[in-house]
């Protein structure tokens, strides 16, 4: 099936998230979106699949132009989506997940649906077994499952949107393979990324969307260095650029350090390490092994069950986030929009959100309100915010900018030790490069800097040692000249050779 | 749909930004109580995307659709009033009798109903000096109580306890006001001080209650109501014989009310209360927008995580917010006691604790709100017993029609504002896209 988006526009306001999209898909073609966050991907895709609908323009489905109203309409025309974040009922079975919404009649046929996904699966290489729980498979497979619902459906258009986000270089790699099976059975896929090493790798057609417009495409055989300039608008380094660390005495140490869940489950197990001054460590790990929660501890904001956590020799580990911000650690959340910033509150308030009882910001019980403008107007012109005024409330602001709204406060004041979870993510490359240079120049400063993050380009990009997570351990340190695939196989939980990396 | 909520307090916020969320419900990130399991993180990528998915431009407007849209449910829930009570008039329902052979006389009595009926209202609640001091002093209950209310709206808590905080502030400030043997400049201090406490002690119950043990207000608050009217208030006036005042036992148990010595003094019929609720909105003012502990409690309010991540103690916002809130009802039932110098009884308070809620949904949590809307139910429960008294006869209860239809209309606002947009005649992108893709 042939798709066709002609002239697509979206206006929200007076702002224009898509402005006259022109794209083709062919049948058995995959086509790569390619874009910074805030760039449109995402309204362009909710308008294909009827979640959102267009100002102008229309879509054609083999020249024929249709119309939808709903992700039923959507799906009835033969157009799958597989959300980053899966759309799976845990409790069920992957059958069950399966004939979710399509259970046809009052009485389950679980033996149907069971032969449905074995043949589907048989048919595109998935190997998914229908009857295992959704939440005892790995989050690959969970992805493999999405992909089968939509092939349920008798989608003939794929929209992936980041599907890489989730997953260990391993299971990128079997994705692609999968990717490549079903181009091969005729499916076009829509491949939507912000990573150029997937675009090359598997893309037939590539598209950039910048600002709303499509402002070219590309062949995969582009260098990595020209799609990122066309995705940015400018030349962007994408190597950090950054001398041997001046590595000094460890400042914060984890000795032990075991965490159980409120549901009980032992998350971070026996894990101990130290973080040096002037000296990047990464921990580096796929999601959910353990990381989000050791960091928490670090802060204060979860309270280890054994273990200790030290800063300067000190025991913090029951001090809770105010003193420990106050100690002198910098902290960036890993989840933004739910632990860094307050969304309502504007750029100017969220710049002080961890630093307003400070005589600089207030006196007593009042709030310096002309410091605190001052604070912002400092900070937006030092980093770079691009926001309309300090009074614009950050939850209106583009993905980057609102992490360099974090950045900035934390390093608005003197730190001892930097933690930076996902300092990058969703964050446009451009705002990526500039990242990465003030957390080097924090770096240099003698700031002892933990990086966690389930990028390995990013962990090779700012580390000077490389602690590896699997299932809440760290199950190896090893130095950044390692290989790729062998850092892979340390996330993926293989034991590492003894005596080998340092 | 693109139009951006109001900031009208606690929820609306959170789904001004999930309508363009990729994935509607499951992702969507609302600060919630819920403690976020290990797989939080990955919604990050989501949210960040929402900002393209977002209008621009939003505070101004948002102001201008605010002020639109409470006009609107206003003026509706008038409307709608005045059709009940020409529908309710005897005169009218005779002449609906011979309809079809002199409408007239239907259309001419119903508009004489409405206007006798609004203009008893309108000249009862401002007509005169003395039907504006009635409605200031009517007022000033609501506006303090609203303030409370609104006050924790701001930190994400929905206090519907001010019934309670206010019986209890009408306790102790008539218990110290008739008890207590002071000279008058400290007697009238002291008596507000008292009613201020009890309700600043009784607000601050739930927020404990929740701050330790995650208790939710709405269920504490509405049990420390029961406890405040069924339990401590009917102890009072029927078993303490301090309480209660001499030659009642055999009627409706009351106190006396408070000596002259502990009522607020009066200018033109309007009692000091009336200044201080005043005084109390720009306090509220002050502590919402110029002080630490005000951006503590709408940080919390807005996203509890980001508040605990920042190094702030949600429990002590809790606490302190319902404390406070508590005072300001508080300070409400010195109005009845010190101010309209009321023998405390079993329905003194009437429904003024919840009405304070509707003050505060009208008010937008804000201040100012609240003063206005405070001061618009004042002149409507002033003016809502002249109707009854005017020739049209019409039943006082229309009044609290009026007033449940405005906040229904405001607690709607998209009925509302559509009908807004119909009148001005202004497309949505909605239409604009229908209109485009036609």
């Amino acid at each position: 099936m042939q798709l066709q988006i002609q002239g697509l526009t979206r206006r929200f306001g007076d702002f224009v998230a898509n402005d006259a999209i022109d794209l083709t898909i062919e049948p058995g073609e995959i086509h790569c979106l390619l874009g910074e966050n805030g760039a449109g991907k995402s309204t362009l895709m909710n308008m294909l699949y009827g979640l959102l609908e267009p100002s102008a323009g229309q879509i054609l489905l083999d020249g024929k132009p249709v119309h939808f109203n709903t992700p039923g309409d959507a799906i009835d025309a033969g157009i799958g989506m597989v959300h980053q974040h899966f759309m799976l009922v845990p409790v069920f079975t992957v059958a069950e997940n399966v004939m979710l919404g399509r259970e046809g009649g009052p009485i389950l046929n679980r033996k149907a649906a069971g032969q449905r996904v074995r043949d589907l699966s048989d048919r595109y290489g998935l190997h998914v077994d229908p009857k295992a729980l959704v939440e005892d498979i790995p989050v690959g497979v969970q992805q493999r499952v999405e992909i089968l619902k939509a092939l349920a459906n008798e989608a003939k258009v794929l929209i992936l949107d980041e599907p890489t986000a989730v997953l260990t270089p391993q299971e990128i790699d079997e994705l692609m393979e999968i990717m490549r099976q079903l181009k091969a059975q005729g499916t076009s896929i829509i491949f939507i990324t912000h990573k150029l090493r997937e675009v090359k790798a598997v893309g037939d057609k590539i598209s950039v969307i910048r600002r709303g417009k499509i402002v070219g495409t590309a062949d995969p055989s582009a260098s990595e260095a020209e799609l990122a300039e066309m995705m940015v608008g400018r030349e962007v380094n994408l190597v950090v650029d950054k001398d041997a660390p001046e590595v000094g005495q460890p400042v914060l140490e984890a000795r032990g350090v075991t965490i159980i869940d409120p549901r009980g489950h032992e998350v971070v197990k026996d894990v101990s390490f130290e973080a040096r001054a002037g000296e990047v460590l990464g921990i580096a790990g796929v999601q959910g092994n353990g990381q989000t929660e050791l960091i928490k501890s670090l802060l204060g904001l979860v309270r280890p069950s054994a273990g200790d956590i030290v800063l300067d020799g000190d025991s913090i580990a029951k001090h809770g986030p105010k003193r420990s911000l106050a100690a002198g650690i910098g902290y960036i959340p890993e989840d933004r929009s739910h632990d860094g910033y307050v969304a309502t509150f504007s750029v100017r308030e969220n710049l002080v959100l961890d630093l307003y009882r400070t005589p600089e910001f207030s006196s007593g019980p009042a709030l310096k309100l002309a410091a605190i403008e001052r604070n912002a107007d400092q900070r937006i012109a030092e980093f770079d915010i691009r926001t309309t005024s300090r009074e614009t409330p950050v939850g209106s602001l583009s993905g980057g900018n609102q992490q360099k709204v974090v950045v900035a406060r934390e390093f608005s004041r003197p730190l001892k030790v930097l933690i930076a979870s996902q300092p990058t993510r969703g964050v446009d490359v451009g705002s990526i490069e500039f990242i990465h240079k003030r957390i080097i120049e924090e770096r240099d400063r003698g700031t002892a800097v933990i990086i966690v993050s389930t990028e390995l380009d990013e962990i090779f990009a700012l580390s000077d040692r490389i602690a590896v997570m699997y299932d809440g351990r760290i199950v190896d340190t090893v130095s950044p000249d390692i290989e790729r695939e062998q850092i892979g196989l340390l996330m993926a939980g293989a034991v590492p050779e003894k005596g080998g990396a340092a | 749909m693109s139009e951006k909520d109001d900031k009208v307090p606690a929820e609306e916020s959170s789904p001004a930004e999930s309508p363009a969320r990729t994935d509607g419900p499951t992702a969507s990130s609302t600060s919630g109580e819920g403690e976020p399991g290990a797989k939080s993180g990955s919604e990050d990528a989501t949210a960040t995307k929402s900002p393209e998915t977002k209008p621009a431009g939003r505070s101004s407007s948002a102001l201008v659709d605010t002020v639109l849209t409470t006009a609107a449910a206003i003026f509706l829930a008038l409307v709608i009033g005045a059709v009940l009570m020409a529908l309710s008039n005897q005169e009218v329902i005779d002449s609906m009798g011979y309809f079809f052979v002199y409408p007239w006389d239907f259309f001419t009595r119903s508009f004489d109903v409405v206007t006798t009926s609004y203009g008893a209202l309108l000249k009862a609640s401002l007509g005169s000096g003395e039907a504006v001091s009635h409605t200031l002093n009517r007022a000033a209950p609501l506006i303090c109580a609203g303030l409370g209310v609104s006050l924790a709206f701001r930190s994400g808590l929905f206090n519907i306890g001010a019934q309670g905080q206010i019986i209890l502030g009408t306790l102790a400030a008539s218990y110290v006001g008739f008890t207590w043997d002071l000279p008058a400049v400290l007697l009238l201090p002291t008596s507000v001080l008292a009613g201020i406490l009890a309700g600043a002690l009784w607000g601050a119950i739930a927020g404990l209650l929740k701050a330790a043990t995650g208790a939710h207000e709405v269920i504490s608050t509405i049990m420390l109501n029961s406890i405040a009217a069924s339990g401590i208030l009917a102890y009072a006036l029927g078993e303490m014989k301090s309480f209660q005042r001499p030659g009642d036992e055999l009627g409706l148990p009351q106190s006396p009310p408070v000596p002259d010595s502990a009522a607020f003094p009066e200018v033109f019929g309007v009692h000091l209360g009336v200044l201080l609720a005043i005084l109390a909105a720009v306090v509220v003012w002050w502590l919402l927008t110029r002080s630490t502990l005000g951006f503590e409690l709408r940080s919390v309010g807005a996203n509890p995580d980001a508040s605990r991540t920042a190094g702030m103690s949600t429990g002590k916002v809790f606490i302190l917010t319902m404390a406070i809130a508590g005072a300001l009802s508080g300070l409400a039932a010195t109005m009845l006691i010190n101010g309209d110098q009321a023998s405390n009884n079993a329905s003194l308070v009437g429904t003024i604790g919840f009405d304070a809620i509707t003050v505060a949904l009208l008010g937008r949590g804000t201040p100012l709100g609240s003063v206005l809307a405070g001061l618009l139910f004042g002149a409507l429960a002033v003016g809502g017993g002249a109707m009854q008294t005017s020739s049209a006869g019409t039943a006082p209860e229309i009044v609290q029609v009026v007033q449940g239809l405005i906040v229904l209309f405001v607690a709607a606002p998209a009925a509302v504002r559509w009908l807004v947009r119909q009148r001005r005649k202004e497309p949505t992108d909605t239409f604009a896209a229908k209109e485009a893709t036609a």
